[in-house]
């Protein structure tokens, strides 16, 4: 695993205020046409937290992940960062919101060094000199700094992922999401994002939600673990408790049992 | 119905498109550099094609000109023809068409494209509108190039049908006679009338390119449909504008 070099040290031109936000989701439910994704979720996500969300594929952890982005408007209830509409220009001028998406979004034209240097550019944040160090900074935190000068496309799994958290660092965020980080890793790079996203809460006091169903992930770095399943918000719980829960619904997906006698399969022999 | 609610909401997103993204016009000169590179890719490279065509377009009208007026003794009036159809019609037209079928294919794909892999959603969430980012270079890059297009489109055809009426035996006009025609007969207004058209072509077709672009959603079988999609929609915008602002400008 590769060593992590973090230090304390704030980043070149940081914001005066960068304080973590509270994240409220209430009687949230989203229907797309006729199909109800999610329904009546309620939850509270506390500054400087890492909150997980998980649930078997399609129950609407990225449904939700985006409506708290503030990307899509939710069809009944609503969600707040520190009391505001994320989907208002004015939320998004004041937060800083970083979402890592789960295939990276890097933008392809650009290099890895100018997808990092895209959000100071843009928004003038400091001189192109303390930019420059910004970015290096963040590469070097990620221990990618080689690749400064790659295209996305000359890039592996794993790195994307990196260049995509390395982008969400540079924007100082006082939230960041996370869609599925360790999808189509490995088990050692894996770990080494979850350690990236223990950090990154522990060094810059961020509030993270990570939406995952990697159970090891999910129970190694959340401070609460939230369970979704049919649409629904079926547990909010520290990790422990979690593991200890007697809910069918909650341990058969905790601990699932692998049987290749399951009966269910029976058609494929026939 | 269905087909006539999707059409409205196109024009309603390309009218707000517009609007947003010359909302952000006070950060032009923070975008010049895009601009440039968008200037280049839809003029700079553009240059050959629109020579190659506006040449053969020139001289296919003088020699089509030159056939049916022959046997009317009119031949002394083909420069003008071809002067005025270029200037007035053929020249904006056609760049307008070329420009759908290059610039406006490959924008459509590449904002399509973006947009089906969440780089446009990744600018949403830093707070970079794409309409600044994405669309207001576009737009203003295609306002600068078609005049220039346009201008270069003309002087070929007319040069076509100069040599076609020069060295094709049975037209038998010489150059001197072809150019005094048409500098009796095109005014400059004509000239101006025929920019005033290629602008409006160039930034409708570059907005629907855009618009087109930024609202697929789905796999890349959706980004080819977007493709094909904003080609069909730019050439039926282009010929039925023209119709209107020749109506406007007669």
């Amino acid at each position: 695993m590769t060593a992590l070099r973090f230090t304390r040290a704030p980043f070149p031109c940081v914001r005066d205020d960068r304080s973590p936000v509270e994240v409220t989701v209430s009687n949230f439910g989203k229907r797309y046409g006729k199909q109800t994704v999610l329904s009546d979720v309620s939850l509270s996500v506390q500054p400087g937290e890492i909150f997980v969300i998980m649930g078997p594929s399609g129950s609407g952890k990225s449904v939700l992940l985006r409506h708290i982005a503030g990307l899509e408007a939710p069809t009944t209830g609503s969600v707040a960062i520190n009391g505001q509409d994320p989907s208002l220009p004015a939320t998004r001028d004041q937060f800083a919101v970083a979402l890592v998406f789960q295939s990276g979004a890097l933008f392809n034209s650009l290099s890895v060094y100018d997808n990092l240097a895209l959000y100071p550019l843009e928004h003038r944040i400091c001189p192109k000199p303390e930019i420059r160090d910004r970015v290096m900074r963040a590469l070097r935190i990620l221990s990618i700094e080689h690749a400064a000068h790659k295209l996305p496309a000359e890039l592996s799994g794993g790195m994307r992922k990196r260049v995509a958290i390395a982008r969400a660092l540079v924007m100082e965020p006082q939230l960041i999401l996370y869609d599925e980080p360790t999808s189509e890793l490995d088990p050692v790079m894996s770990a080494t994002i979850a350690e990236i996203i223990a950090t990154l809460k522990e060094e810059y006091s961020v509030t993270s939600i990570v939406v995952s169903h990697d159970r090891d992930l999910s129970l190694t770095i959340g401070n609460r673990v939230a369970i979704l399943h049919q649409g629904r918000l079926i547990a909010v719980e520290k990790p422990e408790a979690l593991r200890a829960s007697s809910d069918p619904i909650i341990s058969e997906f905790l601990n699932p049992r692998i049987d290749i006698r399951n009966p269910r399969f029976k058609t494929l022999e026939a | 119905m269905n087909r006539i609610t999707s059409i409205l909401e196109g024009l309603g997103s390309g009218l707000i498109l517009a609007v947003r993204a010359f909302a952000s016009l006070p950060a032009a000169p923070r975008i010049l550099k895009r601009v440039a590179e968008q200037a280049y890719n839809a003029g700079y490279s553009s240059l050959p094609i629109v020579t190659i065509l506006c040449f053969f377009i020139g001289s296919v009208l003088a020699l089509q000109a030159g056939i049916s007026m022959r046997d009317f003794g009119a031949k002394a009036f083909i420069g003008a023809l071809v002067g005025e159809s270029m200037a007035r019609e053929l020249g904006p037209v056609m760049v307008a068409i070329l420009l759908a079928g290059r610039v406006g294919s490959a924008v459509t794909a590449e904002l399509a494209s973006m947009k089906v892999y969440s780089e446009v959603d990744a600018l949403v969430t830093m707070n970079i509108p794409p309409e600044r980012l994405l669309v207001l270079p576009r737009l203003l890059a295609v306002l600068l190039v078609m005049p220039v297009l346009t201008i270069l489109a003309n002087v070929i055809g007319w040069f076509g049908g100069a040599l076609v009426c020069q060295y094709v035996g049975f037209i038998g006009l010489s150059a001197d006679q072809y150019f005094q025609s048409l500098k009796e007969f095109v005014s400059v207004n004509d000239i101006f009338d025929g920019i005033v058209k290629a602008e409006v072509f160039g930034f409708v077709v570059m907005l629907i390119a855009c618009n087109t672009g930024l609202r697929t959603r789905g796999g890349p079988r959706e980004i080819g449909l977007a493709v094909t999609k904003s080609v069909v929609f730019s050439l039926i915008a282009i010929l039925t504008l023209d119709y209107f602002i020749t109506k406007i400008l007669a």
